[in-house]
């Protein structure tokens, strides 16, 4: 009988331990999940913060750029570079049939033409001399001097040819291939090669579209807020709002898309794909996010206050705009940097209403046709080109880090600012 | 010029502030009682100023398009044209006006253009005078009031309280909006394909459906067969019955381990980790799931002999279901430690161990709330987009193999939406039927969650 007992207490500890385990291996499978994820991202992304360059003694031959004697500044402008920039890459394999001195042009980005002329634009005093160019070498063999291409497979399924990476070997060989911090993914616009496409038009349109996001729906919520947890009677119709506000907060994002293409498109004739009507669809979604963080945080603010106000004569307007508003106003902002870091990673509204059009400019107005960072991963994790691979990690971590940043700096608001009552 | 315009309104409403206040002061100096603090009079002032020359502007704004159209298409009206002519014959107007006009100029079309130009300026002008004239009357006639020393607090904050009530309705607005922008696109879907082919069909495949021209004469046999969305609607909840496989065992025990085992400084970490997966966008699981996970099941597959699709349900449904955790953690996290104490007390009291207390006390006490919980993943689990547009395919194969590739509803949504739109297509339509079909479950979903954890909350409180 007593076997027995323990037997079963016995039993019954093991249970206790196995559900402990459960409950820890479920924390742990969460948090190798995050550690996977954040490891992948990085390990794929971190490269494209660097770029290769090939390094190509140029010829600035007057002859051969049709230029005067003496140019101008203008006539270096309007100068033709092309014959001088293919003669260059032309150089660097004496021996080269024709198709080979096109496989040499290939190996740099097709902007090779423009960096040759910034040079010379530089130092004009080089005509007529030779100068080794730094020169975008093309996606491809970027991601052969990363490793990052596998170099083994049949010549047939390469974008490199067997050609030309016996020169680029040549090159680095020589010490003529270089890796240098990746400005222009920072300062360009978006583009279909993948070596030269950057961040920037992106970028500013994300910035464009939360600074309308921000314009509307802060005043709005902040204002709806005061009005629903200091003023509103208790009735029917505030019921009624407030069963609204939590449903749009859980409303799939998409159906703001739809909202925005068939209102704001259709209806209002806003233009397509531009910041403005991206920012006033994501206001639409992130009003409620900042309506509830605003109503919680004056709801924080003890009645004493107001009561403290209105015994000294105060109305209630004044007791709410002077007293209760400003001792809210930590929580509210933090409630909308967070809903405005929801706002910035939002994607799938922003494509039916037409971010998702290839920009190739940086918008400078909200009027501008624009994408937005997260489009630009969805635009980039389509594209087949090996070379963009690493650029959607290195978009994701510049997103990470914008969306790391806004949280942090909600959290110190919130435990900076604060008044802790009781 | 209306730059200018509204400048100068707002300019005025500041200015209008000191002038009223100053009138205040001056009332005061004559050792006269005022009937609010200083600043009120200036706010009255200010808000008499702006307000009816803002709200003159906007309607001016809203309706001066269509009146000069109006005017403009009188003179074609008696010549029988169509609707899309005359809309035809006033953008040639607007643009001839512009000088942006390329095509074959008519003199016809060069009097309209004329008769434009004039009548934009007439309108440009009289609004200017108008706005103007509202200003210096309404001006007038609150500075009237303000000197005879009437009241001017009441009326301020009753314009104040009626902003603030405006403001709360945006939120109603929003959903009008939501259902509006669905509701007609829906119906006139309906009106081309029966409700009935919708519902019950089984093929979807609306790339079928192209039309290139909208002139041409809408055939419904065209159609038949190519609307049904069972594919998508069992697409949608296996990808999500996927997710909630993933999400509801682990979320729910980090959930229960937080809130009944968890030490201080483990939970004070913990938390926030697990829900920095909440905050990660979607559009980055997508591309996780599609370059990552899709890849290794399929290589997975195929060591095990089993033919995987590289755009599996499983990828898409797995990471969803990673994204999920944190609500389902967060959540019942909260719902457990709101249970009282005394019933954890009662039941050690009884013997019971820490895992059987979880298991007979706390759980089914706390079960609503959990099950609201669970409902709110769901809903998110059947609204996400991103992962299912990125990871799963976007052809809807009807399957229950979770090896192969299906579609969802807000997949098919992007997938028909993401070009350029014509209105009035019955593809298009079609996406907007699905909106709605996506708002309609998504809804009841959160009506039902809310109320389940609503109800448990006041149980408690």
């Amino acid at each position: 009988m007593n076997k027995n007992k323990e037997q079963l207490l016995n039993k019954r500890y093991k249970a206790e331990q196995r559900f402990r385990l459960y409950g820890q291996s479920a924390i742990f499978m969460a948090l190798l999940f995050l550690t996977i994820f954040i490891f992948k991202i990085f390990s794929t992304g971190y490269s494209a913060f660097q770029k290769t360059w090939l390094i190509v003694p140029v010829t600035f031959d007057a002859e051969l750029m049709m230029l005067e004697q003496n140019p101008s500044k203008e006539d270096i402008q309007d100068a033709d570079y092309y014959d001088i920039a293919l003669k260059s890459m032309a150089d660097l394999d004496l021996n080269a049939n024709e198709d080979q001195e096109n496989e040499l042009k290939r190996m740099v980005s097709y902007f090779f033409e423009k960096e040759i002329k910034n040079e010379l634009l530089n130092d004009p005093s080089l005509i007529g001399k030779t100068k080794e160019v730094y020169l975008t070498a093309s996606d491809d063999l970027d991601q052969v001097f990363k490793g990052n291409y596998p170099r083994d497979l049949p010549e047939d399924q390469r974008r490199v040819s067997d050609y030309q990476l016996k020169i680029f070997d040549q090159l680095v060989a020589n010490g003529k291939v270089e890796s240098k911090f990746n400005i222009s993914f920072f300062t360009n616009a978006d583009s279909r090669e993948a070596e030269l496409a950057g961040i920037a038009s992106s970028f500013m349109g994300s910035i464009f579209s939360i600074l309308v996001c921000l314009m509307i729906a802060f005043p709005v919520a902040v204002l709806a807020a005061i009005y629903l947890e200091e003023f509103a009677p208790k009735n029917r119709f505030t019921d009624f709002i407030e069963v609204n506000i939590n449903n749009l907060a859980a409303v799939p994002s998409i159906v703001f898309g739809l909202l925005g293409l068939g209102v704001l498109l259709a209806i209002f004739q806003l233009p397509r794909s531009t910041p403005l009507v991206g920012g006033i669809t994501l206001s639409l979604m992130t009003l409620p996010t900042i309506i509830i963080a605003a109503r919680a945080s004056l709801k924080a603010v003890p009645p004493s206050i107001r009561e403290a106000a209105l015994a000294m004569g105060a109305s209630r307007m004044q007791t709410t705009m002077h007293h209760t508003v400003p001792l809210s106003m930590p929580g509210t902002l933090s409630g909308t940097i967070i809903g405005l870091a929801q706002a910035l990673g939002e994607t799938a509204p922003l494509i039916l209403i037409g971010m998702v059009a290839f920009v190739n400019t940086i918008p400078g107005s909200p009027m501008d046709p624009a994408a937005s960072l997260p489009v630009q991963i969805y635009i980039w994790a389509e594209s087949a080109e090996r070379g963009f691979v690493e650029k959607v990690s290195a978009c994701i971590m510049v997103l990470l880090g914008f969306l790391i940043t806004m949280n942090l700096f909600a959290q110190i608001i919130r435990h900076k600012f604060e008044k802790k009552w009781s | 010029m209306n730059l200018i315009l509204f400048t100068f309104i707002v300019l005025l409403g500041f200015t209008s502030y000191y002038f009223g206040r100053k009138k205040a002061y001056t009332i005061q100096s004559t050792k006269k009682r005022l009937t609010a603090l200083p600043q009120f009079y200036g706010y009255y002032l200010s808000i008499w100023c702006a307000i009816p020359a803002f709200i003159i502007f906007s309607l001016w704004a809203i309706f001066e398009p269509t009146i000069v159209k109006l005017l403009i298409l009188s003179d074609y009206s008696n010549q029988g044209y169509l609707d899309d002519e005359l809309n035809l014959i006033y953008e040639k107007t607007k643009a001839l006006s512009r000088g942006q006009f390329t095509g074959e100029i008519t003199p016809f079309i060069e009097a309209s253009a004329e008769k434009y130009l004039s009548l934009r300026s007439i309108a440009q002008s009289s609004k200017v005078v108008i706005v103007l004239s509202a200003i210096i009357a309404s001006v007038a006639y609150a500075y009237k009031r303000i000197s005879s020393n009437s009241r001017t607090r009441e009326p301020v904050e009753k314009f104040l309280n009626a902003v603030l009530f405006t403001a709360s309705l945006a939120a109603i607005l929003t959903t009008v909006g939501i259902v509006f922008s669905l509701i007609f696109q829906t119906i006139d879907f309906f009106k081309v394909i029966p409700l009935f082919d919708f519902v019950f069909g089984t093929h979807w495949y609306p790339a079928k459906a192209f039309v290139r021209d909208s002139s041409e004469a809408l055939d419904p046999t065209m159609y038949s067969d190519t609307f049904g969305a069972v594919p998508i609607f069992a697409g949608t909840f296996f990808i999500a019955f996927i997710a909630m496989c993933v999400a509801i065992p682990i979320g729910l025990m980090s959930g229960i381990y937080l809130a009944e085992y968890a030490s201080y400084k483990v939970r004070q970490y913990a938390k926030p980790l697990i829900e920095i997966l909440a905050g990660i966008p979607t559009v980055v699981y997508g591309f996780f799931a599609a370059l990552t996970v899709g890849p290794f099941l399929k290589e997975l597959g195929t060591s095990m002999g089993l033919e995987v699709s590289a755009e599996s349900a499983l990828a898409a449904g797995g990471v969803m279901g990673i994204m999920i955790i944190p609500f389902i953690s967060s959540l019942s996290d909260d719902v457990i430690t709101s249970v009282p104490q005394s019933l954890r007390d009662g039941s050690y009291a009884m013997g019971a161990t820490k895992s059987e207390t979880i298991k007979r006390v706390i759980f089914p006490a706390a079960l609503p709330g959990i099950v609201g919980s669970i409902l709110l993943g769901v809903s998110r689990a059947i609204g996400e987009t991103m992962i299912v547009v990125m990871a799963s395919g976007l052809a809807a194969n009807l399957t229950l193999n979770p090896l192969e590739s299906t579609s969802t509803i807000t997949a098919q949504i992007v997938v028909i939406l993401i070009g350029d739109q014509a209105f009035g297509d019955p593809k298009t339509q079609a996406a907007f039927a699905l909106g709605m079909s996506l708002f309609l479950v998504t809804l009841c979903l959160n009506i039902v969650a809310l109320r389940v954890v609503k109800k448990y909350r006041e149980k408690y409180e």
